[in-house]
């Protein structure tokens, strides 16, 4: 499909994204991520059942961790979308990567690197 | 088990503005299996404040370290070379860690990252319900196993009272009226009468009414 997406996002896999953990999302933004976001399966196809929809409690979690520090907590979000949506993913990074560009960057300051 | 909520992070960037390096200290005891105060809230709990400090542009010196138990001084004494390092320690165990940091290192200031809320059990994942209240004179077994002190609001021996409706507490529809289910657990069990005993004044003194308690054993102690 060879589809263009922002090279501002970092993909870091997962065997399902019921493993993604709080302290994940946490450390991103502690590194001074702008925005992170989880891409799950849909709602009702998750191959373990329930893994899409544990991440989206562990994704509302952080945003509450967010607002009590005073970050927007839209720099944190869950999509759902199949794995035969290419064009999906490649519209999400997109569309998220602009929603964060118009919110600026985050008041962590970036990790500096090793 | 002791189960406690998480302190708002706003009451705890509070106690521990102005002081530059941090331990957030965690316990393997209650507080890790009702997902409060173990390694992982440790992380979690010392990364939002890493956060809220880079946020400010200030040094994100918060530390992590999980002990065994912090209700046992051998434990405590873990911290004995590090502890004095430290402008504040953040206690994520029960109201008893703080403390019993506190009294080993009195030079340091030790701040609660939870409120401990109650004693109580975990019915499925995720919940937790009140279950004693230590009373000191345990009766569950009059009345078919449930406990009339931690679970009726009013904490009657002769019960239910007039606020009963429908199984349920007059102080809350998501209250069951732990009464009602003694009636119906005693029935069950064919053992009504039993409940036809009035139960005199409960003598609370060996509740807090008595005050602080100690409990030595002294085939035990050294």
């Amino acid at each position: 499909m060879r589809l263009q997406y922002p090279t501002n996002v970092r993909v870091i896999q997962l065997p399902c994204s019921g493993r993604v953990d709080i302290l994940h999302l946490l450390r991103a933004f502690e590194d001074g991520a702008d925005g992170v976001y989880v891409a799950g399966c849909m709602e009702g196809d998750c191959h373990f059942l329930t893994g899409n929809l544990k991440a989206a409690r562990k994704v509302e979690y952080v945003k509450t961790v967010l607002s009590e520090l005073g970050i927007e907590p839209e720099r944190m979000e869950m999509f759902n979308m199949s794995s035969a949506e290419g064009p999906r993913f490649a519209e999400v990074a997109q569309e998220f990567t602009q929603a964060i560009k118009e919110l600026g960057p985050s008041p962590v300051p970036a990790a500096q690197a090793a | 088990m002791i189960i406690g909520d998480s302190k708002p992070l706003e009451e705890i960037l509070e106690m521990i503005e102005g002081r530059d390096k941090v331990l957030v200290l965690g316990c393997r005891g209650c507080v890790t299996v009702c997902n409060v105060g173990g390694e992982k809230e440790v992380g979690i709990l010392a990364s939002a404040l890493r956060i809220a400090r880079k946020k400010e542009g200030q040094p994100p010196s918060v530390e992590e370290m999980t002990i065994e138990r912090q209700c046992d001084p051998e434990y405590i004494e873990e911290l004995a070379e590090v502890a004095e390092e430290y402008d504040a320690i953040v206690s994520i165990a029960c109201g008893v860690g703080p403390q019993f940091v506190s009294e080993r290192y009195p030079l340091v200031a030790v701040f609660p990252g939870i409120n401990t809320t109650f004693m109580g059990g975990a019915t499925e994942h995720g919940v937790w319900v009140e279950r004693c209240q230590s009373c000191g004179n345990c009766l569950v077994h009059n009345f078919g196993g449930l406990c009339p002190i931690a679970r009726c609001s009013k904490s009657l021996m002769n019960g239910p009272c007039g606020g009963s409706a429908s199984g349920n507490c007059e102080i809350s529809k998501d209250v069951p009226c732990v009464w009602h289910q003694i009636v119906d657990k005693m029935a069950a069990m064919g053992r009504l009468q039993e409940l036809e005993t009035v139960w005199p004044n409960k003598n609370w003194l060996t509740s807090r009414d008595g005050g602080p308690r100690t409990r030595v054993r002294e085939d035990l102690k050294q």
